[in-house]
C-alpha cells in the first residue's frame, strides 16, 4: 500500500511540474502569453439583482474585462479577442473543450461564475492550462457587490502569481497630486484611484498647495506636504476617516515625508535657517530624532524594507548625489558615481535595488541601481520626469513626466507613466486631470 | 509690372525688418543673463520707488551676486525706514530639478536673502521665509531665460 502511494507521487509530480505553462519575467517579455479570459457566467436572476444595485448589464462580462485589461497592461499577457471564443462561458467553466481554445492559440484560459447570494457577490474562477488540458487553480470568494472591480483585480493577482511565481500588484491604489490650471499657478489636490485608473476620488479641495503624498505600507494612512495657512508642513491623513494632523511641532518647513517599512515612523526633511536635514518621528510616542547633521541639503529619504538602512539625496559633494546610511545616521556612503546628478532615491520593496531620477545634459532619466551603487541601468529618458514609486511586488515603477512648453509658454502638461523594471512596457497611466507625485499602495487584500 | 515691383520691395523690407527684430530679441535675451543669472527687469516689481522686490540666482546656487547684494541693501535701507512692516521672503527654484531638492534649494535661497538683510540691520523677527521650490514659476517658458527668471527670492510685504 505504502509502496503504491510513493509510486504514484513519483509518477505524477514530475509530469505536473513540467507540463504547466510559465511566464518568464526575468527579461523584457517580448512575446506575451496568449490567454483567453472567458466572460464569467451569470444566471438571469443574479444578473437582474446586480443590475438593480450596480446599474450594470452583465457583471460577469464586466469583471472579465477588468481582468483582461490588467493582464494586458502588465505587458506579460496577450488577452485574446472574445469574438473568437467558441464555448459558452457556463459550459467552459465546468469543463473546457481544450481543442477549441487551442485552436485560437490560447495557452491559458480563465473561466468563472458570478452569483448573487444573500445580498452578496459570490465569485468562483478557474485557471486552465490549455495545452496540458489541466486545471491549474480554482478559487471562490464572497464580497459586497460594490467591490466588483476589486474582484477583477484579485482574480488578476491570483492568476499573475500562479503563472509568474511572483505576487501581483493589481488590487492596489495609487495616490497622486491632481493638477489643474496655469503653469504659473497650478491648483493641486490629493487624489486617489485604483491602480487601473478607475474610482478616482479627490481628498483635498485645492485651497492649499499639496505635494508628495506617500502611502503607509501597512495600512491606508498617507503622509504628504501641505501649505495649509502658508506653513509648509508634513501631514498625516487617514483615507478612511478623512482626519488630518500635522506631524510634529517643527519651527520651520518639513517636507519629503515617507513611512518606515513597519509604518510606525515618518522620515522627512526639516529645514532650519536654510539648511535641510533628515529627521524621524515615531507616530506612537511622538519622539523626534535627528538622523543627519550636515550643512548640505539632505532630503528625499527612503528606508530599506528591513528598516536597517536609509537612502537619501544630498549635495554634500557639491551636487545632488545618492547616499546610503544606517538607520541611526551612521556610516554615510555615497553610492551614485555616474555622469550627471541624481535625486529621489527609493528603495525597492524587494530590497535589492534603488530607483532614482538622474539629470544629465538637459535630459531626465528614471533608473535603478543596486544598493551599493553598482549595476546602474537607465530605463527611460525624457525632457522632464522624476519621482519613481515601486509597485508592491517591485516589478513596476510609476513616475510623472512633464512636457516642454512652446515659445508662448503654452502646452504644459504633467502625466503619470509606468514602466517595467526591465525597461519594457512603458505606459501612460490615465488620470482625469493632469497628475504628478504618484505613490503606489500595498496590496489591499491578502 | 509696377505692382509686382512694389510688392517685391515691400516683401524685402518686411523680411529685413523680421531679420533685424529677430537679431534684436536675440541680443536682448542674451544681455539679460550674466552667466546664467537673470539681470533683466521683466518680472521685477518694486517695494518702493527704486527698491526692487527680488534677486536672482545661478542654477543650483544660493550665492548672492553683486547685483543681488546691491538690491538687498536697498531693501534693507527701506525696511529700516519702515520699521512697522514685516516681510515674507519667498524662495523659488526653476523647473529643471527634482521637486524635493528644489524645496530645500528655495529655502536656502530665501535664507541667503534673509541673512543678508539682517546683516544690514533688519531684525530677524520681521523676516519670515517660505520656500515654494519649483511650484510657483513667474515665467512658464521652457528655456534658459525663463528658468533664470524663476530662480529667485522675492521679498513680499506681510502686513
Amino acid at each position: 500500500m505504502l509502496f503504491r502511494y510513493i509510486f504514484i507521487l513519483i509518477i505524477f509530480l514530475p509530469i505536473k511540474a513540467f507540463a504547466l505553462i510559465e511566464v518568464d519575467i526575468t527579461r523584457g517579455n517580448l512575446s506575451p502569453l496568449p490567454i483567453a479570459v472567458s466572460p464569467l457566467s451569470i444566471d438571469k436572476k443574479s444578473k437582474e439583482s446586480f443590475n438593480k444595485i450596480l446599474k450594470n448589464n452583465d457583471l460577469g462580462s464586466e469583471i472579465s474585462i477588468v481582468v483582461e485589461n490588467n493582464l494586458k497592461q502588465s505587458g506579460l499577457f496577450n488577452p485574446l479577442n472574445k469574438d473568437a471564443f467558441l464555448q459558452e462561458p457556463d459550459i467552459a467553466h465546468l469543463k473546457p473543450r481544450f481543442e477549441d481554445w487551442a485552436l485560437i492559440k490560447a495557452q491559458a484560459l480563465i473561466t468563472g461564475k458570478v452569483t448573487f447570494v444573500d445580498e452578496k457577490l459570490r465569485v468562483e474562477f478557474r485557471l486552465w492550462d490549455v495545452l496540458a488540458a489541466k486545471e491549474m487553480m480554482a478559487i471562490a470568494f464572497t464580497t459586497v457587490p460594490t467591490n466588483w472591480r476589486r474582484v477583477g483585480h484579485i482574480i488578476t493577482d491570483k492568476v499573475y502569481e500562479r503563472l509568474t511565481g511572483e505576487k501581483g500588484y493589481f488590487d492596489t491604489r495609487i495616490i497622486y497630486v491632481s493638477e489643474e490650471g496655469k503653469k504659473t499657478n497650478r491648483i493641486k489636490k490629493l487624489a486617489i484611484m485604483d491602480q487601473d485608473g478607475f474610482n478616482t476620488k479627490y481628498l483635498t479641495l485645492g485651497n492649499e498647495l499639496v505635494l508628495t503624498p506617500r502611502f503607509n505600507p501597512t495600512n491606508q494612512m498617507v503622509t504628504y506636504l501641505s501649505y495649509f495657512r502658508n506653513l509648509p508642513r508634513v501631514y498625516l491623513l487617514d483615507i478612511e476617516t478623512g482626519i488630518q494632523e500635522v506631524v510634529g511641532d517643527f519651527p520651520g518647513m518639513t517636507f519629503a515625508p515617507r513611512f518606515s517599512p513597519d509604518g510606525k515612523k515618518i522620515i522627512m526633511s526639516f529645514a532650519m535657517d536654510g539648511n535641510s536635514d533628515i529627521y524621524t518621528m515615531d507616530l506612537e510616542n511622538r519622539v523626534v530624532e535627528r538622523i543627519t547633521n550636515h550643512p548640505s541639503i539632505d532630503t528625499s529619504p527612503s528606508y530599506s524594507p528591513n528598516g536597517k538602512y536609509i537612502c537619501f539625496n544630498s549635495d554634500r559633494s557639491g551636487y545632488q548625489q545618492i547616499y546610503v546610511m544606517k538607520s541611526n545616521g551612521s556610516n554615510v556612503k555615497r553610492i551614485s558615481f555616474g555622469k550627471g546628478i541624481y535625486g529621489t532615491p527609493v528603495w525597492s520593496p524587494r530590497g535589492d535595488l534603488i530607483a532614482f531620477t538622474k539629470m544629465h545634459k538637459g535630459k531626465f532619466y528614471i533608473g535603478v541601481m543596486r544598493t551599493d551603487g553598482s549595476g546602474e541601468r537607465l530605463l527611460t529618458e525624457n525632457y522632464y520626469q522624476e519621482a519613481p514609486s515601486w509597485s508592491p511586488n517591485g516589478r513596476v515603477l510609476i513616475f510623472y513626466r512633464e512636457t516642454k512648453t512652446d515659445e508662448m509658454g503654452e502646452g504644459f502638461s504633467a502625466k503619470l507613466w509606468s514602466i517595467d523594471l526591465t525597461g519594457y512596457n512603458e505606459r501612460l497611466v490615465d488620470t482625469e486631470t493632469d497628475a504628478s507625485d504618484p505613490s503606489w499602495s500595498s496590496l489591499l487584500s491578502n | 509690372m509696377n505692382l509686382v515691383k512694389i510688392f517685391k520691395n515691400v516683401l524685402l523690407v518686411t523680411l529685413a525688418c523680421l531679420v533685424l527684430s529677430a537679431c534684436a530679441t536675440q541680443k536682448k535675451s542674451t544681455s539679460q543673463l550674466q552667466g546664467d543669472v537673470y539681470t533683466g527687469t521683466d518680472t521685477v516689481e518694486y517695494l518702493a520707488s527704486g527698491v526692487p522686490d527680488r534677486v536672482f540666482f545661478a542654477t543650483n546656487e544660493s550665492i548672492l551676486t553683486t547685483k543681488s547684494r546691491d538690491t538687498l541693501r536697498k531693501q534693507a535701507a527701506w525696511m529700516r525706514k519702515n520699521s512697522d512692516l514685516t516681510f515674507v521672503i519667498e524662495g523659488h527654484a526653476d523647473e529643471r530639478g527634482t521637486r524635493e531638492y528644489n524645496l530645500a534649494l528655495g529655502e536656502r535661497r530665501a535664507n541667503a536673502a534673509k541673512d543678508y538683510l539682517m546683516t544690514y540691520g533688519v531684525a530677524g523677527n520681521r523676516l519670515s521665509v517660505i520656500s515654494y521650490g519649483k511650484e510657483r514659476p513667474v515665467d512658464s517658458g521652457s528655456n534658459p531665460l525663463s528658468w533664470s527668471k524663476n530662480r529667485r527670492s522675492v521679498t513680499v510685504k506681510a502686513n
